[in-house]
């Protein structure tokens, strides 16, 4: 089996789905987080990101929102809003995950 | 073929005649403008001639500008009516607003801020003939009524259209009867809905009125939006515009019977206009939504979490589904005091049956 594994390392096919909380502040930069740290800083940063966007829009379109709930087919994300940062819950779904949204929605 | 609109202006003054010639030559649509000097040469040309604007004064000979606006009130129901008037008395302004003109300028304002007169003339001007109830520009009657009973509203409308007058008491929202042309309740309702154009005015409410309808205003309206396509399906094939018009009851009666607040259906950047039901066309909301349908494709690419199925928010004052058909994106609001259990089914039914 030894031998084996030299010639057929193993190597991640498909990026495992994170999974945890990640607090960033107003800038994206990520303050504190309980995803593995095997999953890439960069992805959490991203994710960050694209969650603040859809806050600060909503703010322009004079909707501030408390929470969104992004629902994938894989993965949910439901962020709360804290003062210009947020707190995000990563939770990847499974086959017995409930699909209803969570906490209020 | 594009038909040119037509003006129709009354003053006794023909300097101020001929300067409103002058101006309204200006307007981009290029109306066809004819000017009268008396009320009584106005009503004889209304009835021979189709007008789309009648520009009136107040203070004349004879007969004055309100006498001819009640007259047109009530014989060119349609026609699209705007004081020009020398009185700065605010009873004057009131009183033309209670007869539903469109506009009230003064001419000194007039002739200050002349662009913006003629801006309001063009809009004026450009308005869809067919439908809208005056008082709330562009607003069909189920728009009028589904606001009072959406803001818990207590009051009596008082719907007229040419010789025909209405009313419907509301009373905490809910509607609790109506009556026109010798009928009451639910036949007068129905009967009601039937009115594609007309005014309407807000009186007091009057909470001694008897409840003679017990269904709820959203089952009643979804009801009579059915009843209409069936006569509009037995008919001849309509035009555009009925079919549109159709369309647009029909997805009102949705809303409504499934208590959501609005809808906003927002194609692909540059491929269509946004529809809007339920609230103002809100350019903000939609471009929200755009940017949530762009960030999540991205975020999805990024992270293989495979297909967006949608993204809910809210805030205190409502809640709000963001769902993706047919390479559009919908944006479905609810009221914060809504259960939330069943919404995101009741979201994902509004948006599948919209363009069906």
């Amino acid at each position: 089996m030894g031998f084996l594994k030299r010639f057929f390392r193993s190597r991640a096919a498909v990026q495992q789905l994170p999974t945890g909380s990640v607090t960033v502040d107003r800038d994206g930069h990520i303050v504190t987080y309980t995803v593995s740290s095997a999953y890439p800083k960069a992805l959490l940063r991203d994710i960050g990101l694209e969650v603040l966007s859809i806050f600060s829009e909503a703010r322009t379109a004079q909707v501030p929102l408390a929470e969104i709930s992004i629902h994938f087919a894989s993965l949910n994300i439901t962020a709360r809003e804290l003062r210009g940062g947020a707190v995000i819950f990563l939770l990847p779904q499974t086959a017995h995950s409930p699909t209803s949204t969570p906490s209020r929605l | 073929m594009e038909t040119r609109h037509k003006i129709l202006v009354l003053d006794d003054d023909a300097d101020w005649l001929n300067l409103c010639n002058e101006m309204f030559a200006h307007l981009p649509s290029k109306p066809e403008i004819r000017t009268v000097a008396s009320g009584a040469r106005a009503l004889a040309l209304l009835e021979t001639e189709p007008f789309r604007l009648l520009v009136c004064d107040l203070k004349m000979p004879r007969m004055d500008g309100l006498q001819v606006l009640s007259i047109v009130r009530r014989r060119f129901p349609e026609l699209r009516t705007v004081v020009l008037s020398g009185l700065e008395d605010e009873e004057f302004r009131s009183r033309a607003y209670a007869l539903g003109v469109d506009l009230f300028w003064l001419k000194t304002d007039m002739q200050a801020n002349s662009q913006m007169f003629l801006d309001c003339i063009e809009s004026l001007l450009g308005r869809d003939l067919e439908g809208g109830f005056r008082g709330i520009q562009s607003k069909s009657l189920m728009d009028i009524i589904q606001m009072e009973c959406l803001s818990r509203s207590s009051t009596v409308l008082r719907i007229t259209r040419g010789s025909l007058v209405a009313k419907l008491w509301i009373q905490n929202g809910e509607l609790i009867d109506a009556e026109t042309e010798g009928t009451c309740g639910e036949a007068a309702f129905r009967r009601i809905l039937g009115w594609r154009s007309g005014t309407f005015e807000n009186m007091p409410a009057e909470p001694g009125r008897e409840r003679a309808i017990t269904k709820p205003v959203n089952a009643l309206l979804l009801e009579s939006a059915q009843a209409m396509d069936e006569i509009a399906d037995s008919a001849d094939p309509g035009s555009i515009e009925q079919n549109a018009h159709r369309k647009t009851i029909w997805k009102l009666a949705l809303l409504t019977r499934e208590g959501a607040e609005f809808v906003i259906a927002v194609p692909p950047e540059g491929q269509g206009e946004t529809e809007t039901m339920g609230m103002q066309p809100s350019e903000s909301l939609a471009k929200w939504a755009r940017h949530v349908a762009e960030s999540t494709r991205r975020l999805s690419e990024r992270i293989e979490a495979g297909p967006l199925s949608h993204v809910a928010a809210h805030n205190l004052e409502r809640q709000m589904f963001v769902l993706n058909q047919d390479n559009k994106c919908f944006l479905v609001g609810w009221p914060p005091d809504v259960a939330v259990g069943p919404l995101l089914d009741k979201s994902k039914k509004l948006v599948s049956s919209w363009d069906s």
